[in-house]
């Protein structure tokens, strides 16, 4: 059946005649009318959020953040930490971006706390509540050990964040354990994530682990058999090896 | 704010995801004016998920590259009625997708047909065990399982599902589901390759006297074409299925399998950025008239239609038809209305298996490659005396190890420091996993509403959700949990990790995106928002698609189940409604 003959008939059918005005300035994208899938040239969308070399934290704030990720993450014997993985660069440039604003997020009012299930409710989205957590913090230490965090011991600072993490110490302007949480969450994130970002400095916390990265073909290896797999991991940019002479 | 009128169409489909491209390829092809309109942006596999970089774990899934955004509009929860419910300000438990294709485009691809008996729940139930306890409202379908039968064949096909029938016409056919409903036809493609995972599963099930089968799969597993010539590559099982696009062309979506044929026809048309506000009625209310929406220069516009057919996530759809006062809202404390009534989710649960000496290499890895035993699942047990109706699947997929998701440790390792660092580079390609998929059944005191403080950007109210596991859910829960660890146990690892469902509901640690109910569809106007064709009871022009329709929500991920509702519907469109417009089924 032709579409022009069936239309004709539900033309009359369901509209019987109604004449109305073509629309003149639509702002939305209108595409098909026989047109097929659209494509044009430079409109690929290949990542950016994040791959800037942008900043948020002052050199305090980032003394700080480096020195809680290093012990969330830390270098030892086993393998690289966040030090290592240069996840605070991560960190700085999420949080000098659209995540840190929390430009995508439902940032309305009215504020309360809620229960655990209820997730976020902070009034900072996450660079703020960084920016605030971080003055409480160094104002803990300065108060307990006459230090910032950074000028601590290792073991110091791993009862002070024990102590976030468990409620032990709490903040005034934000939420001491949604800030551990938090700073917790986006240290995993820039330790793993692909080197683009900043975090995950040649890929080390990939090799540590034995991930391939972003390979798109393991074809070969749905019958390892459990044996292991031995590939050098290769990022959204490639390997290293590629651009060296 | 403007609001201009346009030019009309046969029909408006709101939201462009799996069921605005069913219902849009069969209506066109019925020689119908189509409009498609679209919340978000046009994508497709070579802009905007290309293999170049479609692995961006970061991007896609911990920074929502492809899910709605909830600055645009989010909505509210609370585990119950006495508590105050709060916005998800970022998502959490579920992803609802945006944009062209929806959340087809970033499923894993995991196809199962309900069983026969998910679609009368009720009547089967009650009919076996007796009466169902007070506050249950679980309902039937009104359609039934052989009604759906090829349109579920038909989805199949048009994605090229692989799998291994169990029952082909009532014949029990080796190697496939022996509780399946009788299928017409094998599948359309053989099941993907298994990995040491499931070689392990599928022993250790047998042991037990289980029937595990390969599940069917929408990553394929060879080069196919579907029957609108459209075609899908060999999967090449890179692990980036669930939350990201397919770069390979290899996972069926609407991109994959509908779209490339429906954007040649003249009769189609397709408006992205276009957010749909309300859908509008008559002066009598006897019928819809179209729509009004809101493109990105913040004007609106009414959008005449003839038919409208509400094709977005089930969660808006849900508001949407609150929001237009379409249908009587559901009240939980009388149990009358029924917009918002039934919403349903999914009872997860499962066992971790650390490894001593082999590798599970779980970066090797597809969306649906896994096995599964259906032998807990709706009533193919007998549930005399267990206090819970329906059950759940339990498999063992091996869909990833993206590292910023994926690092399971032993019980008793710390969150954080030295230890946790180690034991994850000691046990990242060394688990699998053996999950519960279980069923949730409706309850009078699970339901969707509008919230009474807050609003989106277009200052209209955010959906309200008040939603808690079930009694029925801790029974079936703890019956089941105990199998899959069982399975777990005897397939050779080190030691297993049980992670058990209790607790209340909580929408932050990620579940899974199977949101149900809200606009059911049943046999009685008094109970449920649809007939049995979809269409709802109040506006003969007005047919509502998606899991919103499921009285409850089986064992299984839903697509299957929405697809096939969605060729059902489109088919009584064309056959009976287009010939004598009006409703489908006299209340």
């Amino acid at each position: 059946m032709s579409y022009s003959t069936r239309r004709g008939v539900l033309k009359t059918l369901l509209f019987g005649g109604t004449a109305l005005a073509t629309p003149s300035a639509l702002w939305a994208v209108e595409y098909g009318r026989g047109e097929g899938m659209p494509w044009a040239p430079m409109r690929g969308d290949p990542p950016y959020y994040g791959t800037t070399d942008a900043r948020f934290f002052t050199p305090d704030e980032r003394a700080a953040v480096a020195a809680i990720s290093a012990r969330l993450i830390p270098s030892d014997d086993d393998g690289p930490g966040a030090t290592e993985a240069d996840v605070v660069t991560f960190l700085d440039r999420q949080m000098a971006g659209f995540y840190g604003r929390g430009q995508h997020w439902y940032m309305k009012g009215p504020f309360a706390e809620g229960t655990d299930t209820q997730g976020y409710q902070s009034e900072y989205p996450p660079a703020e509540l960084y920016r605030h957590a971080l003055a409480e913090l160094d104002a803990y230490c300065r108060a307990q050990d006459d230090e910032s965090f950074a000028g601590l011991s290792e073991g110091r600072q791993d009862e002070i964040l024990t102590g976030l993490d468990e409620e032990k110490i709490t903040f005034d302007a934000v939420s001491a354990k949604v800030f551990f949480d938090l700073i917790l969450k986006n240290t995993i994130e820039g330790y793993f994530a692909d080197p683009i970002y900043g975090g995950n400095r040649d890929m080390v916390a990939w090799r540590y682990v034995g991930f391939p990265g972003t390979r798109y073909d393991y074809r070969d290896f749905v019958n390892h058999g459990g044996a292991p797999i031995q590939l050098e991991p290769v990022s959204l940019m490639g390997r290293p090896g590629w651009s060296r002479p | 704010m403007t609001r201009k009128k346009l030019s009309g169409f046969d029909v408006v489909l709101v939201g462009f995801g799996w069921t605005g491209a069913i219902y849009a390829e069969k209506l066109t092809a019925a020689g119908l004016e189509v409009l498609a309109l679209e919340r978000g942006p046009w994508r497709d596999t070579s802009k905007d998920f290309a293999t170049t970089f479609a692995q961006d774990e970061l991007r896609y899934y911990w920074r929502h590259g492809m899910f709605q955004e909830t600055a645009q509009s989010t909505l509210t929860f609370r585990n119950n009625g006495a508590e105050t419910a709060l916005p998800m300000r970022h998502w959490g438990s579920f992803l609802p997708g945006n944009g062209v294709g929806g959340s087809g485009v970033h499923w894993n691809g995991q196809t199962y047909r309900f069983l026969p008996s998910d679609f009368v729940v009720r009547s089967h139930n009650e009919e076996r065990y007796g009466p169902l306890p007070d506050g249950m409202t679980v309902q039937d379908y009104g359609v039934t399982y052989d009604e759906l039968e090829p349109h579920f064949d038909y989805f199949e096909k048009i994605c090229g599902i692989c799998g291994k029938a169990g029952n082909l016409n009532g014949q029990t056919s080796p190697g496939g589901n022996p509780f399946e409903g009788a299928r017409s036809s094998e599948y359309p493609n053989p099941p993907m390759q298994m990995t040491f995972s499931q070689d392990r599963f599928e022993a250790s099930a047998r042991d037990l006297g289980l029937n595990p089968f390969p599940v069917p799969s929408a990553n394929m597993s060879r080069a196919y074409v579907n029957p609108l010539g459209l075609q899908l590559a060999p999967c090449t099982y890179c692990g980036f299925c669930e939350k990201y696009g397919c770069g390979n062309y290899s996972k069926s979506s609407p991109q994959t399998t509908i779209l490339p044929v429906l954007m040649e026809r003249p009769n189609f048309t397709l408006r992205t950025e276009s957010e749909v506000l309300s859908i509008e009625k008559s002066p009598d209310g006897s019928r819809v008239t179209g729509v009004t929406y809101v493109d990105t220069s913040g004007d609106s516009f009414f959008q005449p239609a003839e038919m409208v057919v509400m094709c977005a996530y089930p969660l808006e759809n849900t508001r949407l038809m609150l929001l237009s006062q379409i249908g009587t809202p559901y009240n939980p404390q009388t149990g009358k209305g029924v917009v918002g009534k039934n919403y349903c989710y999914q009872v997860m649960s499962g066992a971790t298996v650390f490894f001593e000496d082999e590798f599970t290499n779980g970066f090797v890895g597809a969306g649906a490659l896994g096995m599964a035993v259906d032998d807990y699942n709706g009533d193919n047990f007998d549930h005399s005396g267990l206090g819970f109706i329906g059950g759940g699947y339990i498999a063992c997929y091996t869909t990833n190890a993206r590292p910023i998701e994926s690092h399971p440790v032993p019980d008793g390792v710390p969150e954080w420091g030295s230890a946790w660092k180690q034991s994850i580079a000691a046990n990242f390609l060394k688990t699998a996993t053996v999950g519960v998929h279980g069923a949730s059944m409706a309850h009078r005191s699970n339901y969707l509403d509008l919230d009474p403080t807050y609003t989106d950007r277009h200052n209209r109210p955010l959906l309200r959700m008040t939603y808690d596991f079930t009694q029925n859910d801790r029974r079936l829960t703890n019956h089941l949990t105990p199998v899959a660890e069982d399975i777990a146990r005897g397939m050779g690892g080190r030691e297993v990790k049980v992670s058990e469902r209790t607790g209340a509901y909580d929408s932050v640690p990620y579940q899974t995106t199977h949101n149900t109910g809200g606009t059911i569809m049943g046999t009685d106007p008094q109970t449920s928002v649809c007939n049995r064709f979809c269409q709802s009871w109040d506006m003969p022009n007005l047919f509502v698609a998606g899991a919103g329709l499921f009285p409850q929500n089986a064992g299984y991920n839903p697509t299957a189940t929405v697809g096939a509702l969605a060729y059902w519907s489109v088919d009584a469109i064309i056959n009976q409604y287009l010939p004598d417009p009006g409703p489908l089924v006299q209340p």
